[in-house]
């Protein structure tokens, strides 16, 4: 699926959060969008998802405008705690999505299982999602995004409440559906190394209000990527730099480094 | 005592804040080591558990004790009395037990006044409260997912809430003269509000990001319902289905005590009032308290099934 944002604006009353936003987003590409705390990141995805109308320009999706949410779409939402659904497991809150695919109970449920092995929650479908740990969660809400194999993908944060090694797990792992679904992906981080590491593409916003591109990186790192060896190559170093500069440069008073956990 | 009731809530704390981590961690491990007692365990939650199922029976053994003790109390009172009006709760008890509950064993031990009196009042009052019920929570749910019908209604629901129910007895019995009708229409009119109200309320409240997931995992408006909006609501719609079924049994009692009416608790309870029966009357009202109290747990009993595994919703 093709992205395009039309000089795309929005606000919440007389705030201006977003404006002026041209983007174009090939099929098949993971686009890392980064910027500072409240600059209007989730607003962002909320528009592209059709959940909120965009107050100014427009989103289109290969051609047809968004008017409300899109087909084959999957959203893992920044507060993943509060987006599954408390009464039931955790496999029935992944197998959710499958449930417009008309697929039998049973199959449901076994892909719902497949799926929760890949983000190492094997064992876990039965209990609640109130039973698990934050990123245990978090991990559910990963796992109910990837299970319809969407061709759109939006990822606010998702892995936010991870550790080091998980993190990197799961980084893989979005690297891997990636190449294996081919999905466009739209991938929301404050974390500097971990977008460079994903995307095919690096997007920083300035901070808000009126929030807008101020770098839009193409990151020319070979397809295969590995945890040790990529982050060692020069050119890695020298990406992570790029995009630290302008989030550096886009924030007014530049404290330290970013903050990957809110 | 307390320290036990204090634990309970903060392990259902723990299950309400549990959705960003972290935080509950600390509120139990508070609640448990007040708890204190006994055994250090292993600090898993299973100790937590067994402990706070110890002092659950504690707490059941306490309740019970001030219950026999407020008996005792009325019946050496009574005792001592000696006053014909207030025969001590033994007597009533085995009154109760001649007049309704020692009949045939293939009857369960109902007794044809039983038959007679306290089946039909409890059949009106299931009649009732399940009109209500079901009429409730299926308003409730149109009036609560849209603002516009909840803004528009709510004044209506206000106002007709408002009214205290037995007032409209007289009306039902205008409009469709005295009998089981009449009985069931007013029970279930009376006690149709707290649902609806509750059952909108609890809708209206529906966390908006579960709304949005609803909408980017397209679920069809009944799956919406299904798995969305009734188990959002449950326990509001709970604590409205508690109201009614209290309300139930006032309007069944006060619908029988109308003159005319041929049968029911409530008809046992002024008949034998004119022949100055007391024993019956205070047996009847002992056997309304059994009522209430048993209808209630079974409601708090549902209520624990279903709803206490999604506590969570916060
Ligand atoms: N529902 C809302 N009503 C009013 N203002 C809002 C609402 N949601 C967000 N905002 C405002 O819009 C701005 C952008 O919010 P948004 O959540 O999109 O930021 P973000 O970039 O995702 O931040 P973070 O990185 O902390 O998640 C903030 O200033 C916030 O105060
Ligand atoms: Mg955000």
């Amino acid at each position: 699926m093709t992205l395009r944002l039309d000089s795309l604006g929005q606000r919440y009353g007389e705030q201006v959060v977003l404006h002026g936003i041209d983007l174009t987003v090939p099929d098949g590409q993971l686009l890392c969008v980064v910027g500072p705390s409240g600059c209007g990141k989730s607003t962002l995805l909320r528009t592209v998802a059709g959940l909120q109308p965009a107050y100014e320009g427009s989103v289109s999706i290969d051609g047809t405008p968004v008017t409300g949410v899109p087909d084959q779409l999957a959203v893992v939402f920044q507060d993943y705690g509060r987006s599954l659904f408390p009464w039931l497991t955790v496999r029935d809150n992944v197998a959710l999505p499958l449930r417009r695919r008309g697929l039998p109970r049973a199959e449901r449920r076994e892909q719902a299982e497949r799926i929760l092995e890949r983000v190492g929650l094997e064992g876990a479908g039965r209990r609640h999602p109130w039973q698990l740990s934050g990123g245990m969660q978090q991990r559910v809400a990963i796992a109910r995004a990837l299970v319809c194999h969407p061709s759109l993908l939006l990822m606010d944060e998702p892995f936010g409440s991870l550790d080091a090694q998980t993190r990197e797990d799961l980084e893989d792992l979005l690297l891997e559906v990636h190449r294996s679904d081919g999905a466009t992906i739209v991938f929301v981080t404050h974390d500097i190394d971990e977008s460079v590491y994903v995307a095919d593409r690096v997007v920083v916003l300035s901070p808000g209000p009126a929030s807008h591109p101020v770098l839009d990186l193409p990151v020319t790192l070979p397809a295969e990527r590995d945890q040790i060896t990529t982050r060692g190559l020069p050119e890695f170093v020298a990406l992570r730099a790029e995009v630290g500069r302008a989030v550096r440069g886009s924030e007014p008073k530049a404290p330290a480094h970013p903050d990957p956990r809110p | 005592m307390d320290t036990g009731a204090a634990g309970g809530a903060g392990g259902c704390g723990a299950a309400v804040n549990g959705t960003r981590g972290g935080g509950p961690k600390p509120a139990t491990a508070a609640a448990r080591s007040r708890s204190g007692g006994g055994g250090g365990g292993g600090g898993a939650p299973r100790g937590g558990a067994t402990k706070g199922a110890g002092s659950a029976w504690r707490h059941l053994l306490l309740r019970l004790a001030v219950l026999v003790l407020v008996f005792a109390v009325w019946q050496l009172a009574a005792e001592a009395h000696g006053s014909v009006y207030f025969p001590p709760p033994g007597r009533i008890a085995h009154h109760m037990y001649e007049l309704w509950f020692s009949g045939p064993v293939r009857r369960v031990f109902l007794t044809d006044a039983a038959v007679a009196d306290v089946l039909p009042s409890l059949g009106r009052m299931a009649a009732g409260f399940g009109m209500a019920a079901v009429a409730g929570i299926a308003l409730g749910v149109a009036v609560g997912r849209s603002r516009r019908a909840y803004a528009l209604c709510n004044p209506v629901l206000q106002f007709a809430r408002a009214v205290p129910p037995p007032a409209l007895v007289p009306v039902f019995v205008v409009v469709l003269d005295l009998g089981t009708q009449m009985q069931i229409a007013s029970i279930a009119f009376s006690a149709v509000w707290p649902v609806l109200i509750n059952t909108a309320e609890g809708v209206r409240n529906t966390d908006p990001l579960r709304l949005d997931v609803a909408a980017v995992l397209r679920l069809h408006p009944v799956e919406r319902l299904w798995l969305l909006l009734l188990p959002s609501a449950l326990p509001r719609i709970f604590a409205g289905l508690r109201l009614s079924l209290s309300l139930s049994l006032i309007l069944m009692v006060f619908s029988e005590l109308l003159p005319g009416s041929a049968n029911g608790i409530g008809f046992t309870l002024t008949d034998a009032q004119s022949r100055s029966d007391l024993p019956t009357v205070w047996a009847a009202l002992l056997l309304l308290g059994i009522l209430g109290y048993l209808l209630n747990t079974a409601l708090l009993a549902a209520e624990r099934r279903l709803v206490g595994r999604g506590r969570s919703t916060a």
